[in-house]
């Protein structure tokens, strides 16, 4: 690492012949910076990671030796219909979940004014963020049960029904993603009031003056400044979908019959409930890299918007 | 290492202003037992065995069953409690194999041997040493509303197949749902593959089964789910059981919408007051008259983990775990059945039944997601929830069954 | 002038009008969590019946919130969370500052690649990370079963998000404010402590709200590094209400909510320091 940048050093306040720190502190500033950081990040993630990328070349059961197996794994989530299934719900997680920049962005807009008890109100909205999901997943779960569920009283009261999306192949999914949107859209609004707090007035000032107002405003003044917390929205929001894992397992624990699981619950299932570490964390690497491409996307983009 | 010493020095002294000091004789206990009823009974245990030995300072610590699950293997293989909860049989030999666990058959007195009886203590025996102290077990079975049964004409516990079939019918006729279950859980599911397999081909084949050397497509697995298919074609089941917990499935059944359920004595503890004299107990029915009636009776077990810090301690608790007085005192609290056969049973007219059905069962089975292995159980409880659904894709679920076994138990 | 317009410009139809949807909008957010508070409310017979909705028959809200503080030992582990949680934020926070600082004011050879690591490292599905890192506490950091080794996991795993965070925040602020620092010769740690570190007190603040509710509401890491009551937190405490056949589910909701209620009030709190930011533009001005 070495600096580019020219060290602006005033003459005016050179008093007395320039120290070692002074003289190479614009390289050495940002190495200092970085390096607590970067050391516990590397201790205690960056090694485990490329520790489990070792362990997805194993067969383990967690106790006994570790068996070689080279890509082995691989090849049998090619060929295992679970996994496809859990990729394919994934993806429906991740539309799904894109909405949730955009209505947390709405709220956003709407909680951010100054009136009484807005404070209050702001909080309780976050709550849904907050709580544990595993009781989220539970009323969500009882709200469907065909026979106590409150969702049958209402299509019944409108003369449609009965219907139990938690036992259907092709319902349960987007039964857990309904559940699951709710929280993550708190999470973005928090992200959005904080944008809308750092944004610069003068800009939404200046476009004012130049008599843009409402939508216009909002697009070419607001939005642009938005774009740091857009970006982190978004990006949450592709791990939220990626990483959901509480309410599948209470909801549906994958099922029926893993039609609704996804790579998180599936790997978790590998991992603790058949035990087998190495194939578990295979599954895991997949889902790290499809992450990661995904996010190597956006962050091209905001790299090459960032230069402009 | 080197370089982390004065890192770890520091942090270790930082650690220690937050944790507890380390008494001489600590005994650190884990236990799955998170049932307030559990609890309860097993600190009332742990505190008489305080006032027994004010020498050692005895921690428990409380853990869910599935975070439990989880944690174990950690536990054994890097720091270990003194003493584990775990279950006997095939669970704990998987860790006494590889030597996580230690001997402890120098509690075994023949006396000890004698009041445990030969089954318990085969269970906690691998190679002909003992691993464990077996503290209680329960019996499997069908729990049913006695008044809806006599309401639909039922007027005698079912004990044959043919009974069984005909009881199913009746209920239908009588406007009630013979058979709840929520197959969410996937579990309750294997109640029914273990029961209907130990009544079609007896303990022994069902043994070589979960052991993994008998093929999932042999014609005696097919007869199992053609016994089973009996009940799904008739509609003995609930609808919609795949979106339902264990506990969910209760409701129709204290709610009069269902008649039965093949569940362990354990609901006992759920049974509301308004409909808890109207519940009884009957024995898995008949299915083959030469097959001897073997019983799923999961008992649960008291280890010492080879690393343990205090294992002498740790081998006094299990010894005054096996003390008649003691099951006693944790089977009333507990409402199980002491394994000890010198302590006296709960006066519970379910756990009275159960005792004796026990005592007198040609064998006992563990259950299916203890008596083979994870990774078969898991793909087998996902695969038997998926034939409840549609029978029809029995060939493919005994596919996925078949080739898990052959990964598992090729070497 | 913020966005949107403030209400108050608006005509006393409209102000009216917001006001009173607040209190709608708010309850149909939060239909679920009433829900779960009505659950927490009811006996667990009511519940083995699937009485999930009606009015509670009887309502148990002493008793029910009573047993969640008895039945397991609730308090101290609330307490554990919060030694856990507060310096673990505090931690991340800080040293993501810095990091974040870094990334997006030096330009050096590396700086999109440490970026893009810091990144990538906070995408993991932390699961797969079990076995290493209970493995570093066992034998490395000799800290297995005790408070520290939460606080450093969450403190080192948080950095990855919390540095993209900060970064983008910082990469805001406008260049020509910290070069004027320059030009008056105050020092580049300085720069960072002085001018920096104000501007972004708003994001600052956001981001501890959040990583407050990641680490306050973890549970697997709980469960990996830890085992002793004495140290469990939380999280914990709500699991073990978990009975071994049968979930308490009134006394769960209860808990849950219980649990729940410090981030909230760190929400609350906090939210004085996310109107900060308006010195961004008054400074530069």
């Amino acid at each position: 690492m070495s600096s580019t940048a020219t060290p602006a050093v005033s003459l005016t306040r050179l008093e007395r012949p320039e120290s070692w720190w002074r003289r190479h502190q614009a390289a050495l500033a940002p190495m200092l910076l970085l390096l607590p950081a970067l050391a516990a990040f590397s201790l205690f993630v960056l090694w485990p990671i490329l520790d489990s990328l070792w362990l997805s070349l194993h067969d383990w059961d967690g106790i006994g030796e570790k068996r070689f197996l080279g890509l082995e794994n691989y090849r049998e989530l090619f060929d295992d219909r679970v996994f496809w299934t859990a990729i394919l719900n994934n993806i429906w997680w991740l539309i799904a979940f894109m909405l949730a920049p955009v209505l947390g962005l709405a709220i956003a807009l709407y909680l951010n004014q100054s009136v009484f008890g807005i404070r209050l109100v702001k909080s309780l909205f976050f709550f849904p963020f907050v709580i544990s999901q595993v009781v989220v997943g539970l009323v969500f779960a009882w709200f469907y049960n065909p026979q106590y569920g409150l969702l049958n009283e209402i299509l019944g009261a409108a003369g449609l029904g009965p219907v139990s999306p938690l036992d259907s192949e092709l319902g349960a999914t987007f039964a857990v993603i309904a559940a699951g949107l709710r929280p993550q859209i708190a999470y973005c609004m928090i992200l959005y009031l904080t944008g809308l707090a750092a944004m610069n007035p003068e800009v939404i000032e200046a476009a004012r003056m130049d008599g843009a107002k409402g939508w216009r405003l909002f697009w070419h003044a607001v939005l642009p400044q938005l774009r740091p917390a857009t970006f982190i929205a978004v990006v949450v929001s592709v791990i939220g979908a990626l990483r959901s894992f509480d309410l599948v397992a209470i909801m549906t624990a994958g099922g029926p019959y893993s039609s609704s699981t996804v790579l998180a619950y599936y790997m978790y299932e590998q991992t603790f409930l058949s035990v087998r570490y190495g194939y578990g964390a295979a599954i895991a690497t997949v889902l790290f890299l499809i992450m990661n491409v995904y996010i190597a996307f956006f962050l091209w983009r905001m790299l090459k918007r960032e230069g402009a | 290492m080197q370089f982390w010493k004065p890192f770890a020095g520091l942090v270790l002294g930082m650690s220690l202003t937050f944790s507890a000091p380390l008494a001489a004789a600590e005994l650190v206990i884990n236990a799955d037992a998170s049932e307030p009823s559990l609890r309860k009974a097993w600190e009332g245990v742990v505190d008489q065995f305080r006032k027994e030995n004010p020498g050692t300072d005895v921690k428990l610590n409380v853990y869910d069953r599935e975070s439990y699950k989880r944690s174990i293997r950690n536990w054994l293989t890097a720091q270990s409690p003194d003493v584990v909860f775990w279950y006997a049989g095939t669970r704990m030999r998987q860790f006494s194999k590889p030597g996580l666990l230690e001997d402890v058959s120098e509690i075994y007195t023949p006396q000890a041997k004698q009041e445990f009886g030969p089954v318990a203590t085969d269970l906690m025996s691998d190679a002909g040493k003992q691993y464990g102290v077996p503290h209680s077990y329960y019996q499997w079975g069908f729990f049913y509303r006695k008044d809806l049964f006599q309401k639909a004409g039922i007027t005698e516990a079912p004990k044959t197949w043919n009974d069984f079939l005909g009881a199913c019918e009746k209920l239908k006729a009588s406007g009630v749902e013979p058979i709840t279950i929520g197959s969410k859980d996937l579990w309750p599911t294997a109640g029914w593959f273990d029961y209907i397999n130990l009544r079609t081909n007896g303990l022994k084949f069902h043994q070589e089964l979960m052991g993994g050397t008998v093929p999932y497509t042999d014609t005696r697995v097919k007869a199992v789910f053609a016994k089973w298919n009996e009940l799904l074609d008739k509609g003995c089941f609930m609808k919609n059981h795949a979106s339902m917990s264990w506990q969910d499935s209760q409701a129709p059944l204290f709610q009069g919408k269902a008649g039965m359920m093949l569940m362990g004595n354990f609901i006992t503890g759920n049974f509301p007051a308004n409909v808890a004299n109207d519940m009884d107990f009957f024995r898995f029915p008949e299915i083959n008259a030469g097959v001897g009636k073997a019983e799923d009776a999961p008992m649960d077990a008291l280890l010492v983990p080879a690393r343990a810090k205090n294992k002498a301690d740790a081998k006094k608790f299990l010894a005054f775990v096996m003390r008649p007085d003691v099951q006693t005192t944790l089977a009333a609290g507990t409402r199980q059945i002491p394994v000890n056969q010198k302590a006296s049973v709960p006066d519970d007219r379910f756990l009275k039944v159960g005792q004796q059905l026990l005592s007198q069962a040609d064998g006992l089975a563990q259950f299916f997601d203890r008596d083979t292995s994870e990774e078969l159980a898991t793909v087998g409880m996902k695969g038997f929830q998926e034939f409840m659904a549609n029978p029809d894709r029995l060939d493919r679920v005994l596919e996925d069954l078949e080739r898990t076994r052959k990964r598992v138990y090729q070497n | 002038m913020s966005f949107p317009a403030p209400i108050q410009e608006k005509s006393a139809a409209t102000q009216a009008f917001y006001r009173a949807s607040l209190v709608p909008a708010l309850v149909l957010w939060l239909l679920p969590l009433i829900a779960i508070a009505f659950t927490s409310i009811r006996s667990i017979d009511e519940l083995n019946q699937g009485n999930f909705w009606g009015w509670p028959e009887e309502t148990r809200f002493v008793e029910n919130y009573t047993a969640v503080f008895t039945q397991s030992p609730m308090g101290r582990f609330l307490l554990n969370s919060v030694l856990i949680t507060v310096p673990a934020v505090a931690l991340a926070v800080g040293l993501s500052a810095m990091a974040g600082y870094a990334l997006a004011k030096y330009r050096f050879r590396g700086n999109l690649v440490l970026f893009a690591i810091f990144i990538a490292g906070n995408f993991v599905p932390f699961q797969i990370l079990m076995i290493p890192v209970r493995d570093l506490f066992v034998n490395v950091v000799p800290l297995y079963d005790t408070i520290l080794a939460l606080v450093l996991f969450h403190m080192a795993f948080q950095t990855g998000f919390c540095t993209l965070f900060m970064r983008n925040f910082i990469k805001q602020i406008p260049d020509a404010l910290i070069e004027a620092a320059r030009v008056e010769g105050v020092s580049e740690l300085r720069i960072f402590w002085h001018v920096v570190l104000p501007l972004v007190r708003p994001a600052m603040a956001a981001l501890a709200v959040l990583v407050f509710t990641f680490v306050w509401n973890d549970f697997f890491w709980a469960l990996v590094l830890v085992q002793s009551d004495e140290v469990r937190p939380v999280t914990a405490g709500l699991q073990a209400l978990r009975g071994t056949w049968t979930a308490a589910w009134q006394l769960i909701s209860a808990g849950a909510i219980v649990a729940a209620l410090p981030p909230v009030a760190l929400f609350f709190l906090m939210q004085r320091h996310f109107i900060a930011g308006l010195t961004l533009g008054a400074t530069k001005g």
